[in-house]
């Protein structure tokens, strides 16, 4: 399995430079997709087959899809975006650098002691069933709590259109 | 045992298998739409018009391949690839009957059996609009952008209620594994105690496919065919056959979720039933094409959104309520 891991997060790593790197905004979109879905193949080897699935199926498959909807509307013709450089000069140069801090940082706290033995799961571990257990007997607060958030946004958004159209 | 080896050879069977149907329904709902017309349909190659499909396909192979100057040659040539590769993915966890006995070695008929078997064939059809969306931009074509505007949006508002009704299913059977979905319906299908679920979903498989009277995305009347306008030849072949394979592969998920799959009277093999079952619904679409106007798109999001969802909304609690207090 480890060569899986091993490409996968390659690919991840490339992905994500390119959303950063692309000049075209459909090619971002098109990178973190990507993206999201060699990070749901690292769910999947890690036993998390309900969190790697719902990750293609909501995050890839619809959350991206309304991106790719606003950024091919706002910028329908292929346009590189213009780069403002001057704004901040050799900001490149020092994102780099703090790059690099952070990853020899964070080597040297990860490298310090021997990595642990992977942990054993129980069978059936990620599965729906223990995902849906999870959810609904041990974390049922937050879930509602959560539920509550996403109506109130959803409310609002209903209620700024209506303010919107009223004052045509 | 289930070696790499027997992987790879059901999956080249099942890629052979789903090209050469998908060449089959091209013929016969060309015939079928003739009948329904009153006319003949092909009838100039070969006995039947049968040979049809080989005409198309040599066509679509030395026609030029065009690609628009101002198009995106990366993301242009990348949609009709992806388009196929979606539409035949979801295949792999689809089994066309029960596992068979070759020589003392259990053999599943399907290419892998995963515990979440529908989920996976879902994501493929959530990753499926990125064809359509991406073949509409990279034409840099108006048409081909209202077109993949359209598609996105309707793909993600069927996809809802699709996902819903498919949910009472998997409350009904308790397994989101296709073969023991099957298994569970062994006494009664699905259909009988998931009617509006049934419902629910075939509407909603109809619009996934974009299928008339949901085809929207490639309205020729009045967006000279959407997303593929600025395609030709073999890349053009290619959204047809994505097209057509996801209709194969919707109708198969509704006759594994809903029809009792391979189940059946003892005196016909199941993987003959799953067929016949299979070709019904398939004959279904070609019927529904022959026979509706398209919906305006407008009335399609309506529809979507103030009745399919509410409905399944409705299916899913009742499901709920009766399978805790009634069992």
């Amino acid at each position: 399995m480890s060569w899986v891991v091993l490409i996968a997060a390659l690919v991840a790593l490339v992905a994500a430079m390119a959303v950063v790197r692309a000049r075209i905004p459909v090619h971002s979109v098109l990178a973190l997709v990507l993206n999201l879905v060699c990070l749901a193949v690292l769910f999947i080897v890690l036993d998390a087959e309900f969190m790697g699935l719902m990750q293609v199926i909501v995050y890839a498959g619809a959350v991206m899809v309304l991106f790719l909807f606003v950024v091919s509307l706002l910028g329908a013709r292929k346009e590189a975006i213009e780069r403002e450089m001057s704004l901040l000069a050799g900001q490149e140069g020092m994102g780099v650098v703090a790059a690099g801090v952070l990853l020899v940082a964070l080597l040297m706290a990860v490298l310090r002691q021997p990595l642990p033995a992977p942990a054993q799961v129980y069978p059936g571990f990620g599965a729906v069933r223990a995902f849906g257990a999870a959810l609904f007997y041990d974390h049922v607060l937050v879930l509602q709590l959560a539920a509550l958030l996403l109506m109130v946004a959803v409310v609002g958004v209903v209620v700024l259109i209506a303010r919107r159209d009223q004052g045509r | 045992m289930d070696t790499v080896g027997l992987v790879l050879i059901r999956s080249l069977i099942l890629a052979v298998a789903l090209a050469s149907l998908f060449a089959g329904m091209t013929v016969i709902e060309r015939k079928m739409l003739g009948y329904f017309h009153l006319r003949l349909g092909p009838t100039r190659t070969g006995p039947w018009g049968i040979l049809q499909p080989v005409a198309d396909g040599v066509k679509a192979i030395v026609k030029e391949d065009i690609i628009p100057r101002d198009a995106d040659r990366f993301v242009f040539r990348l949609a009709p690839i992806i388009a196929v590769f979606t539409a035949l993915a979801a295949w792999a966890v689809i089994p066309v009957g029960p596992p068979i006995q070759v020589g003392g070695m259990t053999i599943p008929l399907s290419v892998a059996d995963p515990p979440g078997g529908v989920l996976v064939a879902v994501a493929f059809a959530a990753l499926s609009v990125y064809g359509v969306t991406l073949a509409g931009w990279s034409s840099q074509s108006k048409y081909s952008l209202l077109g993949s505007l359209r598609a996105s949006a309707q793909l993600i508002s069927y996809e809802l209620s699709m996902g819903l009704s498919l949910l009472g299913v998997l409350m009904v059977a308790g397994s989101l594994r296709l073969t023991e979905i099957v298994a569970a319906q062994e006494q009664w299908p699905f259909i009988l105690l998931q009617p509006v679920g049934f419902v629910i979903y075939f509407i909603s498989a109809v619009a996934e496919a974009s299928r008339v009277p949901f085809d929207l995305p490639e309205a020729e009347t009045e967006l000279v065919s959407g997303y593929s306008t600025e395609y030709s030849g073999m890349r053009f072949a290619m959204f047809m056959m994505a097209e057509y394979i996801h209709m194969i592969t919707v109708s198969s998920l509704v006759t594994l979720l809903y029809l009792g799959g391979w189940n059946g009277p003892a005196f016909l093999p199941p993987v003959i039933w799953f067929l016949l079952k299979l070709g019904l619904l398939l004959f279904v679409f070609i019927w529904l094409r022959a026979s509706l106007p398209r919906l305006r798109y407008d009335r399609l999001m309506d529809f979507g959104w103030k009745v399919m969802l509410p409905l399944a909304v409705l299916n899913l609690i009742a499901t709920a309520v009766i399978t805790v207090y009634v069992g």
